[in-house]
């Protein structure tokens, strides 16, 4: 486990001062170890973001491709419809139609890319990596061997998934769930790789993303604990920081039983074992040979184990970043503190009994019903506290609407409908009518594509300053922020609509094969909403490219900052912009709490955590001496 | 740049940062086996009557490894404290004892156990021919003795080739003590030292078997979690053994040489992960060998 490499002689506690250019005191390392194989949690942040980005992009792709299929069922795809088959292979879109398979797997791997490997490779990983270390005042992380590792394990398992869509037979098709039995008997037979199929592939590099959160929670947990500078306190922590202590937990503890699952299904799939296989399973018209015994139901208890705490995992890290762009714009302190520390520890807690509320259909029993029930009715008190909290912040504060705190403030309300609309998913009895229809579908997008996406942006535009010494453009911003507000709204609200109609998610015809009662909404049916949504989809793809032209544009040319653009109170905004290796140019103090806005009696409104407290305040305060560890 | 607190621990919180990182790996890794612990308890509540077998594994075998694993936990300790007291020699060879110990382990589990099994036959019979085999089953005594059902007949298979070719019609089985004599009251538990395989050869026609197969993991759901959960804990008894050769080579004395009580941290930090790994098989050796 000890990761780090470099042996110190005795004495490593901090280094009396870390001097000028941390660098310069070792031999410069060459331009692989510095940019590719690089144990600096800045550059590995970076690595992550830009894996994260280009993850999150392809993920949509494939979601824009569907569109066109649900719009336009069995028609051919203009243009590109002509490519797609030189690309995916011959039988993905033989004219330019989408076939069923091929729709199943991009279904199947949208939902698999964009949360393993957009998300929580960008929300978790970059931000984490790039941002706490330097909010908590530490030269890195903890074990900077095992972060690189940790990225690169990502990686080789992003590599996989990537390369299953070219096996012959293609991507895993059996959902993001990956629901035994169908799951396990998928992508088998002539035809097939018994390993390099879809299925297969599937699991092995999900194998390779598990590991690399794992040992980033460790990481990221083990930094917090041990490298908060000195005077940094519990209580004193940056929100943000909190959110990905409590985030690193979720995947610490959550994602091992399902890695258990993924074992067994692996398995499930080379050995011919029956974990999740019962007795008696006749498939295409021939009794399997295998001995059965197994249980479906494990796989799904497994499965959701992780995949609802992972649901936390998007949004927490999210929570923390719009919690600092908040505070910063509103120039005032975050609105209880304490509370959201509180709600989101609960949160962590809370997220381990809820998961059995993605089975109601499953006739678990009553008992165990109500039991979820309960739970996840008790879940959504500190989401709300927490809501309302950053909401309560935004009171009487003398707000800048620059482009992070636009993404912040939609934010806000997005999150509220995403949560919102949960709670008809939690009762039992109302599930058993919206269970796998496009009512789910947009309850959980609103929640990560405007919420936490929205945040991840905000987040980009309020960091990269940090990052580069260089402000992304405002205008440009604002371009990007206004269309994708309208799309993100045009694409999911219609969905409650569909849903509620009785739309099936995984439908290939997008509903064109079933009338829906006829019924009509504001004039079409259940299957026409398909067209104006994706074509809303389709604009909103459009509308990332200012961003993209944007953000790579900064980096060179964009307006020159100083170390603090944005005037904010916590630690990274003391280091300089771009950090050197090591980060700061003197170990930082803290003085005081993160969100000193508008402090009376002072000439500027943001006092930051390394100014000491002046013995003015110090009878304000009623504390004699300011506490340091 | 240094990284703080690699070897001397943090006032606050009393710990250096490897112990933290192993710790939260070890509770990660509780949730891992657990997982798999926990499947092992639903196949098992759901097996129906007779299909969870018993007595299978060589239990005199399996206490020999449990007995190596927990001297082997021992020693590790050993090597620590050696190296508290800076004798870098006793280090030596008390971790050159963690790593025997190690391979013995792993050598027993796939050069002895696993071929073993590998090399055992099956045959579940179709539940209306089970009558006709009455004579290997002793179904009759078993439901007088409030046992289990019988279904499957086991021991040495003669004619391998009847696995895969449909133009062999039966199999030739030397039986395992229990086929051979059902009726014996001394059957009814399993053994504690194994008896051999018996002489006596019973042929069973394909067309009365459900499903045979020699006990791989595809043989029941009894040895796919045996198979898979001592596979894991096979590796992980690996990765140990890999780690404890690094830091007995030479390359190790010469962090020792510069700064011993960072060898002596490592040392710490992977024995409390190999304590865990023998818990682990704490764990595994009742719930395959005995219950």
């Amino acid at each position: 486990m000890d990761a780090s490499t470099s042996v110190e002689p005795h004495y490593d506690q901090h280094p009396p001062s870390h001097g000028s250019g941390a660098a310069g005191e070792h031999h410069e390392l060459g331009w692989w170890r510095k940019y590719v194989f690089s144990t600096d949690h800045k550059v590995i942040g970076i690595q992550y973001g830009f894996t994260g980005l280009i993850f999150l992009f392809f993920g949509f792709s494939l979601m824009m491709l569907m569109r066109w299929q649900l719009a336009y069922p069995g028609q051919a795809l203009p243009v590109i419809g002509k490519l797609l088959p030189h690309i995916f292979g011959a039988g993905t879109m033989p004219d330019g139609k989408m076939t069923p398979d091929f729709y199943n797997s991009l279904g199947a791997m949208h939902g698999t890319i964009m949360v393993f490997l957009g998300i929580v490779p960008l929300a978790f990983a970059a931000f984490g990596n790039f941002v706490v270390p330097l909010q908590i005042g530490a030269p890195d992380m903890a074990f900077p061997k095992v972060n690189m590792a940790s990225y690169w394990a990502v990686f080789v398992g992003g590599i996989i998934m990537l390369t299953s869509f070219f096996v012959p037979g293609g991507a895993a098709k059996s959902g993001w769930t990956s629901y035994v039995p169908l799951a396990a008997v998928a992508d088998k037979g002539p035809g097939y790789h018994p390993i390099f199929n879809g299925q297969t592939l599937w699991l092995i590099g999900f194998i390779f993303l598990i590991t690399s959160s794992l040992l980033g929670a460790i990481n990221f947990i083990a930094t917090i604990i041990q490298l908060r500078a000195k005077g940094l306190t519990w209580m004193r922590l940056p929100f943000f920081v909190w959110a990905q202590f409590v985030t690193a937990f979720l995947l610490l503890l959550a994602f091992p039983p399902l890695e258990a699952g993924i074992i067994m299904q692996l398995m499930d799939r080379v050995a011919a074992t029956s974990f999740f296989m019962p007795a008696g399973l006749v498939l295409n018209g021939a009794a399997m040979q295998i001995s059965g015994g197994g249980s479906p139901l494990l796989w799904q208890h497994l499965f959701w184990f992780l995949a609802h705490p992972e649901v936390y995992v998007l949004i927490l890290p999210g929570m923390g970043i719009v919690a600092e762009i908040l505070a910063n714009n509103s120039r005032k302190p975050l609105w209880g503190y304490k509370s959201l520390v509180f709600s989101v520890l609960t949160i962590g807690f809370l997220s381990f009994v809820v998961w059995a509320h993605h089975m109601w259909l499953t006739g678990m029993g009553s008992t165990v019903s109500a039991f979820f029930q309960t739970t996840t009715l008790i879940i959504s008190i500190p989401s709300v506290i927490i809501l309302s909290a950053f909401f309560i912040s935004l009171w009487g504060g003398s707000i800048r609407f620059n482009v992070p705190m636009l993404f912040t403030t939609a934010f806000l309300p997005m999150f509220g409908i995403g949560g919102l609309t949960g709670i008809p998913l939690a009762f039992n009895s109302a599930d058993l009518y919206l269970h796998d229809t496009y009512y789910v579908i947009a309850h959980f997008h609103y929640i990560v594509a405007p919420g936490t996406i929205f945040a991840l942006f905000a987040g980009i535009y309020y960091w990269f300053p940090k990052a580069t010494g260089r402000r992304m453009n405002e205008f440009w911003g604002k371009v990007h922020f206004w269309p994708t507000l309208v799309c993100m709204n045009a694409i999911f609200l219609p969905m409650f609509l569909q849903g509620m109609l009785g739309m099936h998610r995984r439908w290939y015809d997008g509903g064109q094969g079933w009338t829906l009662s006829g019924e009509h909404v504001w004039g079409l049916t259940g299957f026409q909403w398909n067209t104006p949504i994706s074509w809303a989809a389709w604009t909103m793809g459009l509308a990332q490219i200012p961003f993209i032209i944007n953000f790579f544009w900064s980096i060179k040319h964009g307006e020159k900052v100083n170390d603090n653009p944005w005037e904010a109170t916590t630690l990274e905004w003391t280091a300089p912009s771009p950090p050197p290796h090591g980060n700061f140019v003197t170990t930082p103090i803290a003085y005081r709490g993160p969100y000193e806005y508008s402090l009376p009696g002072r000439d500027r409104d943001f006092t930051m955590q390394n100014e000491p407290v002046e013995p003015s305040e110090r009878v304000r305060r009623k504390t004699a001496e300011p506490v340091l560890v | 740049m240094e990284i703080p607190y690699t070897v001397s621990t943090r006032p606050d919180t009393g710990l250096w940062n490897a112990k933290v990182g192993i710790w939260l790996f070890l509770a990660s890794e509780v949730m891992l086996f657990g997982g798999l612990f926990s499947a092992y308890i639903f196949l098992r509540l759901d097996a129906p009557p007779g299909m969870w077998p018993h007595g299978l594994l060589n239990v005199p075998v399996g206490t020999m490894n449990t007995a190596i694993l927990i001297l082997s936990s021992v020693t590790v300790v050993l090597a620590w404290a050696a190296l508290k007291m800076r004798r870098y020699r006793a280090y030596w060879w008390y971790m050159l004892a963690t790593i025997l110990c190690g391979v013995i382990f792993l050598t027993v589990k796939l050069v002895y156990e696993w071929p073993q099994k590998f090399d055992h036959f099956g045959a579940y019979i179709k539940p209306d021919a089970l009558p006709k085999y009455e004579q290997y089953l002793g179904n009759k005594h078993a439901a007088e003795k409030g046992l289990p059902p019988r279904l499957e007949i086991t021991g040495h298979l003669h004619n391998r080739a009847a696995l895969n070719d449909p133009n062999i019609k039966e199999y030739e089985v030397a039986l395992d003590p229990l086929n051979a004599d059902p009726t014996n009251p001394a059957m009814d538990r399993p053994h504690f030292f194994p008896l051999p395989i018996t002489d006596k050869i019973a042929k069973i026609e394909k067309e009365d078997v459900e499903r045979a197969t020699m006990f791989l993991p595809t043989h029941s759901a009894y040895f796919a979690s045996y198979f898979t959960i001592t596979g894991l804990h096979g590796m992980h008894v690996l990765g140990g053994v890999l780690v404890f050769i690094y830091m007995w080579l030479p390359v190790s004395k010469k962090l020792y040489q510069r700064n011993p009580e960072h060898l002596a941290n490592r040392v710490e930090v992977s024995g409390l992960f190999w304590h865990f790994v023998d818990l682990i098989w704490i764990f595994v050796f009742p719930l395959f060998y005995l219950l």
